[in-house]
Parts: structure tokens; C-alpha cells; sequence
């Protein structure tokens, strides 16, 4: 599949944005302390500014971003109307969440109910992100068990990761939140090991001999094609990637989103201070470089049952 | 609305049938089609200009199937197959694409595309194409324009790549009636559905190529034809011989 830099983005950030409104979420709602007003005002406008970019990049794909209004009608049906509506609906209780920190210095009961609102709003919008790539029966590098916790992990992590170095910023840096994200990460790259573990055991059930319906007469291979020139469908769906490349840009990934970073803030839970602060930064743009070849990974290794018509063997 | 309709028993379900035996591969379909659609409910369709890539409602593999002897060399059109389950229709997120409940048939409203592309990937058949210039999704319409247009003479009221296929190897009906010519057709011929494993119960069928007249159909079991037969008795071509080739040409159809 076309790994289209919109949609890349929009996945990653707001992904990173709603994980931070979890952990910050579960802080204010479980934690008397929440870290207090400061905290409370950087990471709540940080969460919802990358959640917003990353809404606003995702009306880059479209063809007609005017009319992106109407995508939250469908939501019986659609997976991306129930990101669409989900994404919205938790601007509620996150807004509300960061009104009343505005407001008062110590909301007390108030950003408990609010907090636990935000958690549960904010998982179901990285579901319902996964779930528009695991609901497609066309892709089986996403129609597969792997995909939806990996999003919710890679999107819990990256958050957590965020948290740990605003909180480090702040001269708050708090064992407990470094902690979690260790946790995340090794969680999160476990989901990513299984997942690229699992597409290169399995393959689609679909093949050209069912694709054409010709198998009963022998295996089946393109012998011309429609056109000679590129057409919308062999750009889009029949974008792939060499193997050894994937491989190469596997590496890098596992590196710069869960090796390096994971490291960087082990020592900045160690050594504190205005060095965590540094270390935690250099956490978070490693992992920004890994989770955007992730992503574009997760695209680009994604081989549609359509390619089946233009002479692929497998999908 | 993207719900898919109730289905009835006895439903309408306008589709095609292609029969692969007669199709010559000559693209006149899809350039048939291209006339139609350019002025009709989809168009104008963007076409091979500047940076866009021209968007078909009907494209033409061929396709080689088998080896040596047995193999044969297959024409292939591709279209929209109005699925009675489409995927398209469900992931669209803005109730653009939808799914008559009066004949089945699967259309776009390019007024309420926002061109999200999420239908062309949710279709396995490759039946959806964006429209660089109108930034919407275009596809097949089964001419809905034409199949009900009383302007028109009732024999003309097909498709467009029905009505123009030199071949005949096109055939426009309803296929939830048992008795139509279609599906007369589709159940004599062993008419097929592609990719039956992915449960969209295409309405469209497929004709599979005729077994071979020499005997050796679709590379199964290899048959002894009568001419064979008759030459191994007779060398010399008699009266017995020259009829044993007529019933076997006859025989084979």
C-alpha cells in the first residue's frame, strides 16, 4: 500500500497524543497530586495540539477536505466515521479537563471524573484508528489480531515517552511515569516482534488462481496487462517494498523507536536533573524518527489482494 | 446511508456475465464504456492528461492458466462486480457509497465524496478508482443511466460494454431470478464468482473457457477424442473417418 505522508503522520501523532491524554488521564484521576497546575497546563495543550495536527494532516488524503464534515455520519458502519466521531468526542472531556486546571489550582473530584473520561475516550479513538486498517479483509498485513494492540501500544508508549520528558522539563521527573514507560516500550516492541513475526509466516488465502477463477486449469500468471501506463490502482495498492529494504528499515526502527529510547530514559531515571531533561528530550526525537518508519513500514510491507490481477504471486 | 439494504428473498440483482470462452480481448468494452461514462452519471472522467491517470470502469487482463499442452490463454475484463455484501459501501465513512435496495446496484454520490480512497481499499477487485480531477471516487454504474432511460430503444437499455462487445461475450440480467437468461447461462456454463473465499458474494459471473475441442479440457484428465480413435483403426482417411471428425467437432462444443 501507498504509504501516504498524510496518513502516516496523522496515525503517529495523534496516536502519541491520545496516549499522553491516557497516562495523564490515569495521573489526575488516580493520583491526588496530578503533578500539579503547571504539569497539568503543558500536557494537556500538548496532547491536544498533536491530536489536532494530526486530524488536520489526515484531511491532507482527502480529495475533497471541505466536504471532511460529513465522515462523521456513518459511524454504524464505518471504522474511520468512529475515529471520526471518537477523535471528537474526546475533545470533551480533555477540553473540559484542561478548562478546569485554567481555572482553578486544585479541581479535586472534578479532574477525577474528568481524567477517567479522557482514558476511556482516548483508548477507544486509537482502537478505532487501528480498527480502519484490521477491518480491511483486502490487506492481511492489517486484517490480522496484531494490528489494534499494536496501535494501542505503540500509542501508549510513545505518550508515556512524552509524559516522562515533559515531566523531566518541568523538573518533575517522576520515577513512576519513566517507569511505565520502560514498560510500554517493552511492551510495545514485543506487539511489533510478533506482529512482523506473523506476516512473514502467513500470507492472504487469496491467490491469482481465485482471483481469476482459472486455477481449475492450471496456475495462473498475468500474461498482458491492461495498460501500459501506471494507473490509481497500481500506485495505490500496488506500492511494495524490497525485502532486504524492509529489513534495513526494520532495524532502524527497532533501533530509534524502542532501543535507543528506552535506554536514554533508564539513565534519565538514574541521574535526574536538568541531564534527565536533556536525555529524555534525545528519547523523544529518537522515538519520532522510529515511529514515522514504523508507520511507514506498516504501509509500505501491506500487499493488497489486488495486486493478484496485475501479476503478483501472493498477497 | 452505508447500512446495506435488508435483503428479500426474490431481490433484484442486476449484473453481468462474462464469458471468458467468446471474449477476443479486444478493450472495445472499456472504451465503450469510457464514451458512455465521460457524459453520463460519473462524468466527466479524468482522463490521461498532465499528472492524472485516467480512470476505467473496465480494465483488460489476460491471464495464461496452466502449463504446456493444457494451458490456455485467457482474456480477462475486470469491472465492478456489484457485490451483494460490498465492503466499499461499509467503510465509506460520509454515506457517499451505497447500495440500491432496487436492483443491487453500487454507486458513488460524487456530491458527498469527501476522497478518502478507504472503498478502493476495502475492494478486492480493483472496481473503484479515484478521480484526480473531481477529487471524488469513481466507479462502475452498470450504466444506470442507460438500463432506465426511456429516450432510449428498450434493446439499447444495457450497459454500454454489453451493447458493444462484438463477441457477445457480455450478458446483462438480473441474476436473482432463476429463470432469466443469465442465470440459465451462468447455471449451463458453471458460472463462478471471483474470490468466493473473501465472502463480498459478487453478483457478477464468470464463464470459465469451454474444455478444449481436441479433448483435453481445462488440463484435467486427458481424453481420447474419436479422431484419434478412428486414425489408430484406419490410416487412410475414409467416409467413417471423415464422420468420426464431424460427430467429434460436434460432440466437443
Amino acid at each position: 500500500m501507498h504509504p501516504a505522508l498524510s496518513v502516516i503522520i496523522f496515525t503517529t501523532t495523534s496516536g502519541a497524543g491520545y496516549g499522553l491524554l491516557v497516562w495523564y488521564g490515569s495521573i489526575s484521576a488516580f493520583s491526588e497530586a496530578a503533578g500539579g497546575r503547571v504539569v497539568a497546563l503543558v500536557v494537556l495543550p500538548l496532547a491536544l495540539l498533536l491530536i489536532t495536527a494530526g486530524l488536520l494532516s489526515s484531511t491532507f488524503h482527502l480529495g475533497r477536505p471541505e466536504r471532511a464534515w460529513r465522515a462523521f455520519s456513518q459511524w454504524r458502519t464505518s471504522w474511520l466515521s468512529r475515529e471520526g466521531v471518537c477523535s471528537f468526542i474526546t475533545y470533551v472531556p480533555a477540553g473540559l479537563l484542561t478548562l478546569t486546571w485554567l481555572v482553578s489550582p486544585a479541581p479535586g473530584r472534578i479532574a477525577v471524573v474528568l481524567g477517567l473520561l479522557t482514558v476511556c475516550a482516548s483508548l477507544v479513538t486509537i482502537y478505532c484508528t487501528a480498527m480502519i486498517y484490521a477491518s480491511l479483509k483486502t490487506v492481511h498485513q492489517w486484517c490480522n489480531p496484531y494490528v489494534a494492540p499494536n496501535y494501542l501500544a505503540l500509542g501508549l508508549y510513545t505518550g508515556a515517552l512524552l509524559l516522562a520528558a515533559a515531566l523531566h522539563l518541568l523538573g518533575r521527573g517522576s520515577t513512576s511515569v519513566d517507569f511505565v514507560a520502560l514498560v510500554a516500550g517493552i511492551a510495545a516492541l514485543a506487539g511489533k516482534v510478533s506482529y512482523w513475526r506473523y506476516i512473514r509466516n502467513t500470507q492472504h488465502p487469496s491467490s491469482p488462481e481465485s482471483a481469476t477463477g482459472l486455477g481449475g486449469i492450471g496456475r495462473v500468471r498475468l500474461f498482458e496487462a491492461p495498460h501500459t501506463e501506471e494507473n490509481y490502482l497500481m500506485r495505490e495498492m500496488g506500492f511494495s517494498i524490497a525485502r532486504k529494504h524492509a529489513e534495513k528499515l526494520r532495524k532502524l526502527s527497532v533501533l530509534s523507536l524502542f532501543v535507543v529510547p528506552l535506554v536514554l530514559i533508564l539513565i534519565a531515571l538514574l541521574t535526574g536533573g536538568v541531564a534527565a531533561a536533556i536525555i529524555a528530550m534525545v528519547a523523544v526525537l529518537s522515538a519520532a524518527v522510529g515511529i514515522l518508519v514504523e508507520r511507514w513500514l506498516f504501509f509500505a510491507e501491506a500487499r493488497h489482494v489486488v495486486t493478484l490481477f496485475y501479476g503478483a504471486r501472493v498477497a | 446511508m452505508t447500512t446495506l439494504p435488508e435483503p428479500v428473498v426474490g431481490q433484484k440483482k442486476l449484473g453481468l456475465v462474462i464469458d471468458l470462452d467468446t471474449c477476443v480481448g479486444c478493450h472495445a468494452c472499456a472504451v465503450s464504456c469510457k464514451e458512455w461514462n465521460a457524459s453520463g452519471h460519473s462524468g466527466p472522467l479524468s482522463d490521461f492528461q498532465s499528472r492524472s491517470d485516467g480512470v476505467w470502469f473496465n480494465r483488460i487482463h489476460t491471464f495464461e492458466a496452466g502449463d504446456g499442452e493444457a494451458s490456455r490463454t485467457v482474456h480477462f475484463p475486470r469491472s465492478c462486480l456489484h457485490c451483494e455484501e460490498p465492503a466499499c459501501v461499509t467503510v465509506c465513512p460520509t454515506g457517499a457509497s451505497y447500495k440500491r435496495s432496487e436492483d443491487g446496484i453500487v454507486l458513488v454520490n460524487a456530491d458527498t465524496c469527501i476522497g478518502c480512497k478507504l472503498c478502493s481499499w476495502a475492494c478486492p477487485y480493483g472496481a473503484r478508482e479515484f478521480d484526480e480531477g473531481d477529487g471524488v471516487m469513481k466507479k462502475c454504474t452498470l450504466c444506470v443511466d442507460k438500463i432506465y432511460n426511456d429516450n432510449l430503444p428498450e434493446a439499447d437499455r444495457v450497459p454500454a460494454c454489453v451493447s458493444t462487445c462484438p463477441a457477445h461475450a457480455r450478458h446483462f440480467g438480473d441474476l436473482g431470478d432463476p429463470n432469466s437468461d443469465v442465470s440459465r447461462l451462468v447455471a449451463d456454463r458453471d458460472g463462478y464468482e471471483l474470490m468466493p473465499e473473501l465472502g463480498y458474494k459478487p453478483v457478477n459471473r464468470y464463464l470459465p473457457p469451454r474444455p478444449r475441442k481436441n479433448g483435453s479440457s481445462c488440463g484435467s484428465h486427458e481424453q481420447i477424442s474419436l479422431v484419434d480413435l478412428a486414425a489408430k483403426k484406419t490410416a487412410p482417411e475414409t467416409k467413417g473417418t471423415a464422420f468420426l471428425r464431424w460427430a467429434d467437432r460436434i460432440l466437443s462444443r
